[in-house]
């Protein structure tokens, strides 16, 4: 299927990026060869086929769900621009 | 007396035991190296000379007091995927250009704890999403081999440090080929273990249920040393496997004698360089001369892999990548309208052109309407591509072929065209979606270019495979070659 401006910023909106000036051209052009590409996966036939979710077949391991705090809650948010008091800052959301 | 920098990392560990030199002069030996390289092949982010220094000494305190450990002052550098605690890590991104991990993987904490110590971080394609290391914010890495041309990616710093001579070793990671395609196309030895091995957690997700740690050393040896440091059970990764680690080192003993070795024939037919593939027979000719028994294997769905990668990979990725909201850590946009525009503009600005791609089809691929289409039928092919490898696995112990089609290719030359770019791993990228461990030792010269065997093995395999690629590396000195104006 062809892909236009209108998908992309629907695309880009659920992704949440932004795309300027000559980006939105560039990426309009490459995700339509990318997806022309990977069409080629609906020739395998796969009607009895289970969808792999593991490559090893594994099932996820568990653990007590217990808190483990071994990273100080300090040092974490000094990768942050904006806290406060232990906060992140974010823009108002609420009016 | 062979310069320290020429001596692989098991050399360089014989002469720090018997005393030849000294942790700290072979340290400051690379340090000198490395910040002399820079300006031509751009390997490194960031450099940790000071560091690095302080743990030489105490690394010589340890060996002479008897205390030494396995790898004590061994001189490695990490992939800048791998979170160091206090260490900027980037990921080759702007998106993380000044993050300062709290902590460090598990892989980093295993090797330090083990005596090795860190020279620097190297580049990197951005987010591992490159195979040239050319989607790097902080600029292209050059290959050692000759100016202009790509190292491969995206461990493609690690690639090009080890082979230059710059590091004994480097970690790396590999979701479709970064190991072992970079390993190839800089003349060394890459390993890419079976998933979950060595754990993920502190490496910086890309693809979760693809992403492998490894290793870049000059030889099978030198990995095997390195994967046994790594690898084990760790509880903060839930991928992690509980298997048994096994002695790798002992394990290279093992003769080529009775190996049965599939050459899988969808790899040695169109697409391959025909000087790529002499290499490659003249490869399996000395296995055969050892030894080993040569079958012809089939990968019938094989030809599916790189469109599968690139749903799966992506799908993966755009979930991922979602923690980076400019908030909690990463680049934070100025003056953001509202909360939308803050995460809108933070993403839009501190990522690159190529992982904005992969976000948007990995969201493209799990929207409504597509998830089926696209996402569901690819695990469905993943699951038939892994199958066609556990029935080559039952005639064979390893399947063996080219490990990229061409040797390096010119930087800029496939930039314009990502499908172009995600071909280079159309031999790679079956291990990852089957789990397996792969590596690529050299296996000869096409053009003056290193060109690369790729071995697969069965599911925890590696002790197997690294005994095979050691074997040859015994009677072969395509390993031994080093790029001119780097020995």
């Amino acid at each position: 299927m062809s892909i236009g401006s209108d998908d992309i910023e629907k695309l880009a909106v659920l992704a949440r990026l932004s795309f300027e000036g000559d980006e939105l051209g560039d990426i309009t052009d490459k995700l339509a060869s990318i997806v022309a590409f990977v069409d080629q996966l609906g020739e395998a036939d796969t009607a009895s086929v289970t969808p792999m979710a593991h490559p090893l077949d594994q099932v996820q391991r568990l653990r007590a769900d217990a808190p483990d705090a071994d990273i100080d809650r300090a040092r974490l948010q000094a990768c942050s621009d904006a806290t406060e008091d232990g906060l992140y800052l974010v823009p108002r959301v609420i009016e | 007396m062979t310069a320290m920098h020429e001596l692989t990392l098991t050399g360089m560990r014989d002469g720090l035991r018997d005393g030849s030199f000294t942790a700290r002069e072979l340290t400051t030996h690379l340090l000198a190296r490395i910040e002399a390289a820079q300006s031509s092949l751009n390997a490194f982010i960031t450099m940790t000379a000071d560091a690095a220094l302080a743990a030489a000494d105490a690394a010589d305190a340890r060996i002479r007091d008897g205390s030494a450990r396995p790898l004590e002052g061994l001189p490695i550098a990490h992939k800048d995927i791998f979170c160091t605690d206090g260490v900027r890590t980037t990921c080759g991104s702007r998106m993380l250009e000044d993050f300062v991990p709290p902590y460090d993987a598990t892989a980093v904490a295993l090797l330090a704890d083990a005596g090795a110590i860190v020279l620097g971080k190297t580049n990197m394609d951005e987010f591992a999403m490159g195979s040239s290391n050319e989607t790097s914010f902080f600029g292209d890495v050059h290959n050692p081999w000759r100016e202009g041309l790509s190292p491969g990616g995206s461990s493609g710093g690690s690639a090009a440090a080890v082979s230059a001579r710059l590091v004994g070793a480097a970690t790396g990671t590999d979701t479709g080929g970064s190991i072992r395609q970079p390993a190839a196309l800089c003349g060394i030895t890459g390993l890419k273990p079976t998933y979950g091995r060595i754990s993920r957690f502190g490496m910086i997700a890309f693809a979760s249920s693809l992403d492998q740690a490894g290793t870049l050393t000059r030889t099978a040896e030198d990995a095997a040393l390195l994967l046994g440091a790594m690898s084990g059970l760790d509880p903060r990764d839930s991928t992690s496997v509980d298997a048994p680690v096994d002695d790798y080192v002992a394990a290279l003993d093992a003769s080529l004698e009775g190996l049965r070795i599939g050459v899988v024939q969808e790899f040695m037919g169109e697409g391959l360089d025909a000087d790529y593939a002499v290499a490659v027979r003249a490869a399996l000719a000395e296995f055969e001369a050892r030894g080993a028994t040569l079958v012809d294997v089939s990968l019938g769905n094989i030809g599916l892999s790189v469109p599968t990668y690139y749903v799966v990979a992506p799908a993966e990725c755009s979930s991922n990548l979602s923690r980076f909201d400019g908030i909690r850590f990463g680049h934070r946009a100025d003056n953001p309208a509202d909360l939308e525009d803050l995460y809108r503009r933070s993403r839009g600005e501190g990522f690159g052109a190529e992982v904005k791609r992969r976000i948007m089809t990995g969201t493209y691929v799990l929207s409504a309407g597509y998830y089926e289409a696209y996402y569901l039928q690819a695990q469905k092919v993943r699951r038939l591509i892994s199958a066609d490898f556990a029935r080559a696995f039952e005639e064979v112990d390893l399947v063996v072929g080219p490990t990229t089609p061409t040797p390096a290719f010119g930087l800029g030359e496939k930039t314009d065209d990502p499908i172009t770019m995600y071909l280079n791993d159309i031999y790679t990228i079956g291990a990852n979606l089957a789990g397996l461990p792969a590596m690529s030792v050299p296996c000869g010269f096409v053009n003056g270019l290193p060109a690369g065997l790729q071995l697969v093995a069965p599911a925890f395999g590696e002790g197997r495979m690294l005994a095979a690629a050691h074997q040859y590396q015994q009677t072969t000195d395509w390993h031994q070659q080093a790029p001119e104006g780097w020995s």
